[in-house]
């Protein structure tokens, strides 16, 4: 595991930009002078005539994207996710989502592994802010093989898109010879009979060694990612509510609105089982490096073994 | 223009117009004053200016419409509904639950509306994706947004101002309905926003004025929108608020709301009285 190759999902996004372009002749990329740091600007390279760079302009950015939609291009649309789904919410909910507009939101350095730059730009509700719009579709890639899977399927889905994306680097454990990324649908990585870990983006592969870490007590998971949290796949939810009786969430967002409470919606309704909620907690990060922000915020391995483990005992008891 | 032309124009101003107090008045609510002031504008729009077919809203290379003052929804249908778009009976369902005439215009759902709008500071930037992706097409169409004076106080407004100079979308012409009067009072009164023909002028745009309820006028505005090159076009249009219901005109409280019955049949007496005239002068 040591020598696993690590890659931002903000660099699988660009380089799938630069990739499909040649596939897809509608394909437009947009900016808000983000483009070094989102990395649409491989594509600004690569196509300049089709990149526009709106300034530091946001709700202009999600404006002209739904005017390209509806006439027939399909634009992503980049920002960090702070200011598409924060700062630019009623323009994406009112010009992209009410008519269903086939606009592309590329929003990077989701959650609280921005890390130095601190609270302002840590965007942990952005998944929350996206579920609320009908129709929205919100993909959360877990690492390079799925974001660059995901873009395409993006482009080939009917409709909005919010795709979010890291800052920090990523295990590649997905591989790209065999992963096929299907829209909607959650992937079990890991079977297991005592609980089940459902988790998505950068705390899938965390979930993955709480797993390892559970299994030398003796507790043996199911580990599920769900990189499409909306629609979400409650079939692969609602077999492992059936199967385990127990649910641990895990993300890398508040543990309000986002997966832990998509879960919870799913199984409340149809095969109520404790749900445990993993993410930042009602709570501003802070600045810091992402690695140490993760850890303190309990966003580890060791954190989610030891809630799963807690929850699993007292389930025993 | 010949005096048939403007007769024709005007005749179906006042159509629209007659549109607009059915639709609203069936409501029950609604934003009339916005509305009767954008009403010959409109009438240029789509029985002179613009590319477009109802028989085929979706034809790719019509020219775009988008109507970034989304409250004066009631123009823009009244004006769909008389250029044939759909049956003039859709009005009286205006808002009703289940109509296809939404409060706000719905792209979905409503033949010939481009663009979903409503929340007000967003269809320019609407107006600017649609001018910029048909530019990369190379289609030559052009897309004609209506804004209000008092929308211009929103930010986003001035975004897609300098974008669309950046840019240099000459295919896009906004025009501002410019009556002078929000929900809250005089736009004056409540967060000045003038001089706009400078400010749009400092954003680079090519800038025309002209009275909103002068044919002529208008027409030179959007002549001069089409012949210029390299910047978008912003008419500044003086408008009367309300303009062709003698109680209506200028008074803020009819930005948004309703004819009771009495009042309903007093502006439909005034705008048939004008339909009937300019009928028989068309009919000479």
């Amino acid at each position: 595991m040591a020598d696993m190759q690590k890659k931002a999902t903000r660099q699988s996004y660009g380089e799938s930009l630069v990739a499909l372009f040649p596939k897809y002749p509608n394909l437009v990329v947009l900016d808000a002078d983000l483009a070094a740091a989102t990395q649409t600007v491989m594509f600004k390279k690569a196509y300049p005539e089709r990149f526009f760079d709106v300034g530091i302009a946001e709700g202009n950015l999600i404006g002209v994207a739904a005017g390209l939609a509806a006439s027939g291009m399909i634009p992503f649309a980049s920002t960090f996710a702070m200011f598409a789904a924060g700062r630019a919410f009623e323009q994406i909910r009112n010009s992209v989502g009410y008519p269903h507009l086939p606009v592309k939101i590329g929003a990077t350095h989701a959650g609280i592994s921005v890390g130095e730059d601190g609270a302002t730009h840590q965007c942990n509700e952005d998944i929350a802010l996206m579920r609320v719009i009908p129709g929205m579709t919100i993909i959360n890639p877990a690492d390079d093989t799925e974001a660059k899977q995901a873009v395409e399927a993006a482009i080939l889905h009917n409709g909005p898109v919010y795709m979010r994306f890291g800052r920090l680097a990523a295990p590649i454990f997905n591989d790209p010879a065999t992963y096929k990324f299907e829209l909607g649908k959650g992937v079990l990585l890991k079977d297991g009979s005592d609980l089940t870990i459902i988790a998505t983006g950068l705390m899938v592969w965390e979930a993955m060694t709480a797993a390892e870490l559970l299994k030398n007590d003796g507790i043996s998971a199911r580990v599920i990612n769900i990189h499409t949290i909306k629609p979400i796949d409650e079939d692969i939810i609602l077999k492992a509510a059936a199967d385990t009786r127990l649910i641990v969430t895990a993300e890398e967002h508040s543990i309000i609105g986002g997966l832990g409470e998509a879960v919870c919606g799913v199984v409340s309704a149809k095969n109520p089982v404790p749900v445990v909620r993993i993410g930042i907690n009602d709570e501003y990060g802070i600045s810091g490096p992402a690695v140490e922000l993760l850890l303190k915020f309990g966003l580890s391995a060791a954190n989610i073994a030891a809630k799963a483990k807690a929850a699993f005992d007292s389930k025993a008891r | 223009m010949t005096i048939w032309q403007k007769n024709e124009l005007k005749l179906n101003a006042e159509r629209i117009r007659a549109g607009i107090v059915r639709g609203v008045y069936a409501a029950k609510s609604g934003h009339p004053g916005g509305s009767l002031s954008s009403a010959d504008i409109m009438a240029y729009l789509y029985l002179t200016e613009m590319r477009h077919n109802p028989k085929n809203p979706k034809w790719e290379d019509r020219d775009r419409f988008v109507l970034s003052k989304g409250h004066a929804a009631p123009v823009l249908y009244a004006t769909l509904a008389n250029a044939g778009y759909f049956a003039e009976t859709e009005l009286d369902n205006l808002r009703h639950t289940g109509a296809m005439l939404q409060g706000h215009p719905d792209m979905k759902h409503t033949p010939g509306v481009d663009m979903s709008t409503g929340s007000l500071g967003q269809g320019l930037s609407a107006a600017c994706g649609i001018a910029l992706a048909e530019k990369l097409k190379g289609t030559g169409v052009r897309v004609y947004a209506v804004l209000g004076d008092g929308e211009c106080q929103e930010g986003q407004i001035w975004e897609a101002a300098a974008f669309a100079k950046h840019r240099e979308l000459d295919n896009l012409c906004a025009l501002v309905d410019n009556n002078g009067m929000q929900i809250d009072g005089t736009v004056a009164e409540v967060s000045g926003i003038e001089p706009l023909d400078i400010k749009f002028e400092a954003f680079g745009w090519n800038v025309v004025k002209t009275d909103a309820h002068d044919f002529d006028g208008i027409e030179a505005a959007y002549k001069a929108a089409r012949e210029c090159k390299g910047k978008p076009t912003a008419i500044i249009a003086s408008s009367t608020k309300g303009k062709g219901v003698s109680f209506m005109e200028n008074q803020v409280s009819w930005h948004g709301s309703a004819p009771n019955k009495e009042q309903f049949e007093q502006a439909m007496e005034e705008i048939t009285k004008r339909i009937d005239a300019l009928e028989k002068e068309v009919a000479k």
